[in-house]
């Protein structure tokens, strides 16, 4: 089976602080990796270095094949990616707003039309085009901003945090939502959370704890008999010093 | 080639759709020279004599002088406001949402200047427009001709705050560097005085007038208003706008920025 993302020996400084040690890890295409890690534990950092925010001290990521670091416009294209902040022009309404996402990835006229349309569909968001995203409720920003993760039909979907500060029945359907994606669409995702409920026995799942890789393997061989809530604190509590 | 100039577009109906729908930003960037136009040179008029150095043929009044230099300092705030938003866009994430595009970063960076540089292009026609109402005219001729002067000059003030944005982390931060620049930049350039009537308060204050970029685009723009070129205005703004740029655009590599250190 391919790689959707391959990271390899990827370690990452902030001056004297090492935020990222020498972490490896790949996610075959078509699967849902969820990166389940306390706050601090180099999630987000990974994701900057992932969507080349900025280049890592050392090591290498491919994406879909390529490679980041040499390539970066090539493979930008393939990834899209949910912020944990919010990303979006308050002052804009949500056509607007997508509008602008779809020419940043060179989408226009027709094209990026029918692509706007197809997202707002599939979240159910297609009644809202119009209205100012400042009016929007918590939910409904985040389904808008993966309907822009998804406009130009990327390889592989990277969702930073993304159901932080929503409800439960919305945090429930963004991630099914995002679970379907690699059902039907066999889009390669990657979860990022530090919360246990989230990821499905079936799931993928990589534990980053104070900046390495703690377990990375499918989420029922990670917890065996145990619930993941306890798994996961036992292993945070056994490598906290 | 086609994803870059759809990228541009869609950077400058972005900046665009802001500005209108920012009202208060708009009306604030004209009510501010126009503060100066009427009280402020209204006060200098009896006080300050100016004598006839080019561009001008003949003795003109304080109000005249003046409009080029507020025509700049309008170009300055939006150029400094420009970036504010970057630092803005930056702490609240949307900025993130820009550099992660399959672009190069140095182009979306020109388009982002480009943006605020038409932007501000705008509000100074708006501004010489009003300045018009109240009686200060150019020649017609001249009203275009500063088109192209206004251009290199929004891209090089705004080049400037693309670079102090790069460099400032904190919006905080950014707020005083303002006051350390725009105060500074605007009262030490030929905007309110002639140079040799500073030369005649201090003449080190006079260097530094000369020095200052700032004073170019003034001189650039005051010699365009009446359909004349100034090489060496030129020559400044141009090199300015090219050491501001390349600042900026190392600041925000990823490989040196220090968005690094606000990754979290």
């Amino acid at each position: 089976m391919s790689e959707g993302l391959e990271v390899q020996g990827l370690s990452h400084f902030y001056g004297s602080k090492k935020a990222l040690n020498d972490i490896s890890f790949s996610v075959h295409k078509g699967t849902f990796c969820a990166l389940l890690g306390p706050n601090g534990a180099g999630k987000s950092t990974l994701f900057a270095l992932l969507t080349r925010l900025f280049v890592p001290s050392s090591g290498e990521i491919n994406i879909s094949g390529e490679n980041l670091l040499k390539n970066p416009r090539h493979t930008l294209s393939k990834i899209g990616v949910v912020f944990q902040q919010p990303t979006l022009d308050l002052d804009l309404s949500v056509y607007q707003n997508l509008t602008y996402a779809a020419a940043l990835q060179g989408l226009s006229g027709l094209e990026a039309s029918q692509n706007i349309h197809d997202a707002l569909t599939q979240l159910g968001m297609q009644e809202r085009a119009g209205e100012k995203v400042r009016g929007l409720n918590g939910g409904h920003r985040r389904r808008m901003e993966i309907a822009r993760a998804l406009i130009h039909k990327p390889e592989v979907l990277l969702l930073d945090e993304a159901t932080v500060g929503l409800d439960a029945q919305t945090r429930s359907m963004i991630t099914s939502y995002a679970h379907q994606l690699v059902e039907k669409e066999g889009l390669t995702v990657l979860w990022a959370t530090h919360l246990v409920d989230e990821v499905l026995p079936d799931d993928q799942l990589i534990i980053l704890h104070n900046g390495i890789v703690l377990k990375n393997d499918i989420c029922k061989k990670i917890t065996g008999k145990k619930s993941l809530g306890k798994t996961f604190a036992e292993l945070i509590e056994s490598h906290s010093s | 080639m086609k994803h870059t100039i759809t990228s541009t577009w869609a950077i400058i109906k972005r900046e665009a759709l802001r500005f209108v729908s920012q009202r208060g930003r708009f009306i604030a960037s004209l009510v501010r020279p126009l503060v100066w136009l009427i009280v402020f040179a209204a006060g200098f008029r009896a006080a300050l004599g100016l004598s006839i150095t080019p561009p001008y043929e003949t003795y003109i009044t304080y109000e005249v002088y003046i409009v080029p230099g507020l025509c700049g300092m309008v170009q300055l705030f939006n150029g400094m406001q420009s970036s504010l938003s970057l630092v803005y866009d930056r702490e609240m994430g949307s900025m993130r949402l820009l550099l992660t595009s399959p672009i190069p970063r140095w182009w979306l960076l020109f388009s982002k200047l480009l943006a605020g540089t038409l932007v501000s292009i705008i509000q100074v026609y708006c501004f010489l427009t009003l300045a018009a109402i109240a009686g200060i005219t150019f020649p017609v001729y001249g009203y275009l001709l500063a088109l192209p002067v206004l251009l290199l000059n929004g891209l090089m003030l705004g080049a400037l705050g693309l670079f102090l944005s790069a460099t400032i982390k904190q919006l905080e931060n950014f707020a005083g560097v303002m006051n350390f620049v725009i105060f500074p930049m605007f009262f030490l350039s030929t905007a309110l005085y002639p140079l040799w009537k500073m030369a005649e308060a201090s003449v080190l204050l006079r260097d530094i007038c000369a020095w200052n970029p700032f004073s170019h685009a003034v001189e650039m723009l005051r010699f365009a208003l009446y359909g004349q070129f100034n090489s060496l205005t030129f020559v400044v703004v141009l090199l300015s706008l090219a050491v501001f740029f390349l600042a900026s655009v190392l600041g925000y590599d990823p490989v040196r920025s220090g968005l690094a250190r606000k990754a979290k």
